[in-house]
């Protein structure tokens, strides 16, 4: 947990109730073969809204989030995603894409590639934008990460931290309206935490719609205006970061805030 | 030995804090390596013994008690009674100055004969132009392809005051060279669409894939020749006749494809799944994430066994040789069939196996130099 982002106030932050919601899952159930991985998820993101999910191992959050954005597919009920139903018909699911962007646990960099091809290659392939105005546009965000100076470099030269902000910046580059967080520090030494933490602090900030899995409770309070705790493939309880660690209602939440209290 | 009571010495490790300068150099890695004990010593006498008998043995048969020339009578027959004389002591290099056109160009007209020699050198030309990383750009296909048109016009003649010449006619290093160039040329893509589609989710598509591989890696190569020049005609509508050279081809590209097809599935399958994720998630389409992520990676990864199954393909097109096609191996069992020169066999098999080796060794040196410059700077 960093002690930085706990000793600061949440990030002041107003929702607008009118606009139409971000992302919206309806009662979603998934299988892997006969395990029941994910049953009657039912949630809705609200625009420019920050969730961050969280749970046991193995509780399904890679999988929901995964969803999202269809590396997965889900078998029975509904995701909207920025008013696009997804399914099969693969025209929603290139829009879907270039709106959704998403963070990696193990940061998935293209190691042939630069750190600057890395983040102009989807631009370029995907949004058809001339090579110099992607690169112009990367570099801008690499200069949001703070990683300007190694634009030339390739992935393997880079910390973990520096890689995992790269990553961000990818993202970044297509101009998302949503952003997807894996676990986006737990690959990482406690040193480097800070920096992607404070990157993604930064993002929020900014006014984009987050879904993160993670464990960091510090950047919970700080940035989420909602917590959903997930176990055993259901939402078991969710509000805001203040009501859900000081007065969890149900046991599966408090048994797992005491974990991760003793955990760190 | 003294090593071993030396590290008893409580003084050894302040000792060797410094390496003396007895101790580095070849001097000092012969001691450790080479003789090192009595019997490791008896063993590197012995061996050096016998690998100099060998080559001292080679040097005289080769070079010293060779023979280059031998008399021609009046009807230009060779008279190779001087090389008979020195059988099992010297070569007789005269069977290859007699011979060498034949094995080289086959029964390729005489005069003509500098038209195949062209297209080796054409054909050396190419490979060394797309060794290179610098001209590894759009514009090499178009390199390769005016290159193998220039090559075929060369062959064939029949345009440009060029003497006509069948294929029939064709052999020796052309044939080889043609049948490996434009067999991987082919069998590669092919090979890289297969194993795509052995991954593909359409079940159609991925049961063709197997269906291939598996047929095609069930049955020995030398079938598959049999089956294109001997078969194939018989599926054939009658009146359309392919000839044999292209039956050959077929075949060739047909049975590289599947095994190199496996190789290419084995990179594929070594990539973390991440890379592929990472692409989708950015939106790329399906071609441009095979081609800009998932190929560029999953192919380097198999360098060393594509290199292998490239070089042993390069010599099965020796192969043909039972249904008739006359590459360079073949040619030098033809050169051998003349009577006075019948018994040479060793000369004219040692000539041929330094081509082969110079073209396969110059692929093997080539791709542990390319692996090296790919992987530097980079991950792994
Ligand atoms: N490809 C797969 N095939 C079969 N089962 C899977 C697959 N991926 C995940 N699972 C199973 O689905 C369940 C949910 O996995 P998921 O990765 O979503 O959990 P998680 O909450 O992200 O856990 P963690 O905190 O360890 O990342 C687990 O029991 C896991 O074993
Ligand atoms: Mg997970």
């Amino acid at each position: 947990m960093s002690q930085a982002a706990l000793a600061d106030a949440p990030i002041p932050h107003k929702i607008d109730a009118n606009a139409p919601p971000a992302i919206v899952l309806d009662k979603v159930n998934k299988w892997y073969g006969t395990m029941h991985v994910l049953r009657d998820v039912t949630m809705t993101v609200a625009a420019q809204e920050r969730v961050v999910v969280c749970g046991p191992s193995g509780s399904g959050k890679s999988t929901m989030i995964r969803c999202i954005n269809r590396l997965e597919t889900h078998q029975e009920g509904r995701i909207v995603v920025d008013g696009t139903e997804l399914t099969d018909d693969l025209r929603a699911l290139d829009t879907i894409r270039r709106e959704v962007g998403m963070v990696f646990q193990s940061f998935n960099l293209f190691p042939h590639l630069t750190i600057l091809e890395n983040c102009t290659l989807a631009p370029i392939w995907v949004r058809k934008m001339p090579k110099a105005e992607a690169e112009e546009l990367a570099m801008s965000y690499l200069t949001r990460v703070k990683i300007p100076d190694q634009a030339k470099k390739y992935p393997g030269q880079l910390s973990g931290g520096q890689q995992q902000r790269v990553a961000i910046a990818r993202a970044l580059c297509m101009k998302p309206k949503i952003m997807l967080f894996d676990e986006p520090t737990s690959a990482l030494d406690p040193e480097m935490i800070k920096e992607v933490l404070d990157t993604m602090i930064g993002l929020a900030e900014s006014g984009m719609t987050m879904v993160c899995v993670t464990h960091e409770m510090g950047f919970a309070r700080q940035v989420a205006d909602r917590v959903v705790f997930m176990d055993r493939g259901e939402i078991v309880e969710s509000g805001t970061p203040q009501r859900m660690f000081e007065d969890p209602q149900t046991d599966r939440l408090k048994l797992f805030l005491s974990q991760i209290l003793r955990g760190h | 030995m003294s090593d071993t009571v030396a590290t008893a010495d409580p003084g050894y490790a302040a000792a060797r804090e410094r390496p003396p300068a007895g101790l580095v150099g070849p001097w000092a890695w012969a001691r450790a390596n080479l003789f090192s004990s009595w019997w490791s010593t008896a063993i590197t006498l012995l061996l050096v013994y016998v690998i100099l008998r060998a080559l001292f043995g080679f040097v005289e048969w080769a070079f010293v008690n060779a023979i280059w020339t031998v008399p021609y009578n009046a009807q230009g027959r060779p008279d190779t009674a001087v090389c008979q004389n020195a059988k099992g002591i010297g070569a007789c290099w005269a069977i290859i100055t007699d011979k060498y056109r034949l094995i080289l160009f086959g029964r390729y007209p005489y005069e003509e004969q500098w038209r195949p020699a062209i297209c080796v050198v054409l054909f050396i030309g190419l490979y060394v132009v797309s060794a290179m990383r610098r001209f590894w750009r759009k514009e090499l296909a178009l390199i390769w392809v005016g290159t193998l048109a220039v090559i075929g016009v060369l062959m064939w003649g029949g345009v440009f005051g060029l003497q006509e010449v069948p294929e029939d006619y064709w052999g020796g290093l052309p044939i080889t060279l043609i049948l490996a160039t434009f067999g991987l040329a082919f069998a590669f893509p092919l090979a890289v669409l297969v194993a795509l589609g052995r991954r593909s989710r359409l079940p159609a598509i991925k049961l063709l894939c197997v269906l291939y591989v598996e047929l095609i890696r069930g049955v020995p190569l030398i079938s598959v020749l049999f089956m294109a020049s001997v078969m194939f005609p018989l599926f054939m509508p009658a009146g359309v006749n392919v000839d044999k050279l292209l039956r050959a081809q077929i075949a060739f590209i047909l049975f590289a494809g599947a095994y190199l097809a496996e190789v290419v599935r084995g990179g594929l399958q070594a990539l973390p799944k991440g890379q592929g994720e990472a692409a989708d998630a950015l939106g790329l389409p399906y071609w441009k994430k095979t081609g800009l992520i998932i190929l560029p990676q999953a192919l380097r990864l198999v360098i060393p066994p594509l290199v292998n199954t490239f070089i042993g393909f390069f010599k099965d097109t020796s192969l043909v040789l039972i249904i008739g096609l006359f590459d360079l191996l073949t040619m030098g069992k033809v050169a051998l069939s003349d009577p006075p020169w019948q018994s040479f066999s060793t000369e004219v098999y040692v000539v041929l196996a330094i081509i082969y080796i110079c073209f396969c060794f110059a692929m093997s040196k080539y791709s542990r130099g390319l692996e090296r410059e790919l992987n530097r700077a980079r991950r792994r």
